[in-house]
């Protein structure tokens, strides 16, 4: 069966293109509680503890914590080449923004639909910030 | 946003890549928040960490040419001369050094606290800063009612450079109004229950702006007491700015606060929340290798009380205890008698420093004792997990070595 693509207008934060697997996170992201060699999350308590986000595409509602962190935690992401690929947030702040632009990770928001309901792990999502615009490939 | 020729020619590069590059982040964020301009700010505060990637942008900066027009204040990393009782190694060694080269190149002021907003850099009422470090943000906006946003080290950074900042969010009138609200039912003792509890509101109020009425309000330490809840309220969430109904200066009364809006949603606080929450956060009990204190910085008055508990008594021999401060809070305390009284218990104040450096590796792997949620929770990267406790316990621990 052809699997049928979902195209929806998303707004740009941080430019760039990337396509990977999708891994959303229902609970607010702090970076820097993240292992940075293997990109998996080690926060107590966390719905994603346990997993990897490197190199996928992620949804998340908005970032926590404080101000320097998260601009450290994809750097030493980066480092090992465990940065997400892009973003997709619901709820954008400053320090979440300074981080992305710093280290060049694709971030949009804005999607046309509510992110959490059209969007499940594993699907392939293609995040194209310059042309404001998201793809996404159900695999199930 | 609309620039003028100035801060055109700044984005274009002409006052070199420094400047550039501040000037790059600083319209990313104007744009992605809906500035309509920039504007000037008067005062400044970066969450220096010597952390590589803060350290990363400072450089950046500094190798193109950019000096702080504002010269803003610091975080701590950590004192250099911890080396004499912890191994560190001589990547971060020179990593510290680094940092604290690349931030004098700069032009900043290297007062190393993380409580700026209380001694070395007090905004007024109205002024518009650029303040990060996630526990002074809160601190600043709502109990000195000057404006700022939730500044990330490298966008406070990038303001000091230009001495200008995007007009949106926290800046503007209309989105200083509170929008939840917290009724207080708990009988909150100390700035402890104050930091539980905004650990416990940060994690239902994401973003908002909270609105705490809280019934029986005891005024004895009350800048700590919200300095804890605003450090908490920034750990479990991202709050810039809550409102405290009959003590902030925006909230004289519970209309004001909402500027006669209605709130999108209550939480109620009761002592059964505080007690709940403590108990999911922090590890159970058992012999203890370390006591933890200040995080946020301790204050001259914190320091009192410690140095109270500790009179005539010893700290057990397998237990370091360690209390994070400013250099000048213990110039105080010396001179006020506090720290002979806390060091011939066997504890330390050190200067300088955060709890999340890597000269305290020797203790991970132990389990500590703090009455920060904040340092609990980030000390779990590094692999040293906490008991949180208020001090009183904090101190009979140290003195047991377990609890």
């Amino acid at each position: 069966m052809p699997t049928q693509e979902k195209k929806l207008k998303c707004r740009k934060i941080v430019k760039g293109c990337a396509e990977a697997e999708a891994i959303v996170s229902n609970d607010p992201f702090c970076f820097y509680l993240i292992d940075p060699k293997t990109g998996i999350v080690i926060e107590k308590n966390h719905c994603l503890k346990g997993q990897s986000i490197a190199n996928k595409v992620l949804v998340f509602p908005s970032g926590k914590g404080s101000s320097v962190v998260q601009v450290d935690g994809l750097y030493q992401l980066s480092l090992y080449n465990n940065l997400p690929k892009a973003m997709i947030v619901k709820d954008p702040d400053p320090v979440l923004v300074s981080a992305a632009v710093i280290m060049s990770v694709p971030l949009v928001d804005n999607l046309e639909e509510d992110p959490f309901t059209v969007i499940s792990n594993g699907d392939i999502v293609k995040v194209d910030a310059d042309k404001s615009e998201v793809r996404i490939n159900k695999t199930k | 946003m609309r620039l003028t020729i100035e801060e055109q020619e700044m984005l274009d590069g002409k006052q070199g890549p420094g400047v550039q590059k501040a000037m790059e982040l600083l319209v990313a964020l104007g744009e992605t928040f809906g500035a309509e301009r920039m504007i000037e700010i008067t005062r400044a505060h970066v969450a220096l960490s010597g952390q590589e990637g803060d350290t990363y942008f400072c450089e950046l900066l500094v190798r193109g040419g950019a000096k702080c027009k504002i010269a803003p204040s610091t975080n701590p990393s950590w004192d250099l001369n911890l080396t004499k009782y912890y191994a560190v190694t001589d990547k971060e060694l020179e990593l510290n050094r680094k940092t604290i080269d690349a931030y004098k190149k700069i032009g900043a002021i290297l007062n190393f606290s993380c409580i700026p907003e209380l001694k070395d850099n007090v905004p007024t009422f109205g002024e518009h800063v650029a303040f990060s470090e996630s526990s002074a943000t809160p601190y600043v906006n709502s109990v000195l009612g000057a404006r700022t946003n939730r500044e990330s080290s490298p966008s406070a950074l990038a303001a000091a450079v230009i001495g200008k900042t995007p007009e949106y969010g926290f800046h503007l009138d209309e989105n200083r109004k509170g929008t939840v609200l917290v009724n207080v039912e708990a009988n909150l003792k100390d700035e402890f229950d104050w930091g539980i509890m905004g650990f416990y509101v940060g994690k239902y109020v994401g973003s908002e702006i909270p609105v705490f009425n809280i019934k029986n309000l005891n005024k004895y330490h009350l800048p700590e007491k919200m300095l804890y809840m605003g450090a908490e309220l920034n750990t479990s969430g991202a709050v810039a700015m809550y409102h405290i109904v009959g003590v902030t200066p925006e909230a004289t009364t519970l209309e004001k606060a909402f500027r006669n809006n209605k709130p999108k949603f209550e939480i109620n606080v009761t002592d059964k929340h505080i007690k709940q929450t403590q108990e999911e956060i922090s590890e159970k009990s058992g012999k203890i290798n370390l006591v933890m204190l200040g995080c946020p910085h301790y204050t001259l008055d914190q320091i009192k009380d410690v140095a109270k508990l500790l009179e005539g008594k010893k700290v057990h021999q397998d237990v370091a205890f360690w209390i994070l401060t400013s250099f000048a809070t213990i110039e105080l305390a010396k001179r006020s008698g506090y720290l002979e009284t806390i060091e011939r218990a066997g504890a330390h104040l050190v200067p300088d420093t955060c709890i999340d450096e890597p000269c305290w590796k020797s203790f991970e792997g132990g389990l500590g004792i703090t009455d920060s949620p904040k340092c609990a929770y980030y000390r779990e990267r590094r692999g040293q997990s906490f008991i949180i406790r208020r001090l009183e316990d904090c101190v009979e621990a140290a003195i047991k070595g377990e609890i």
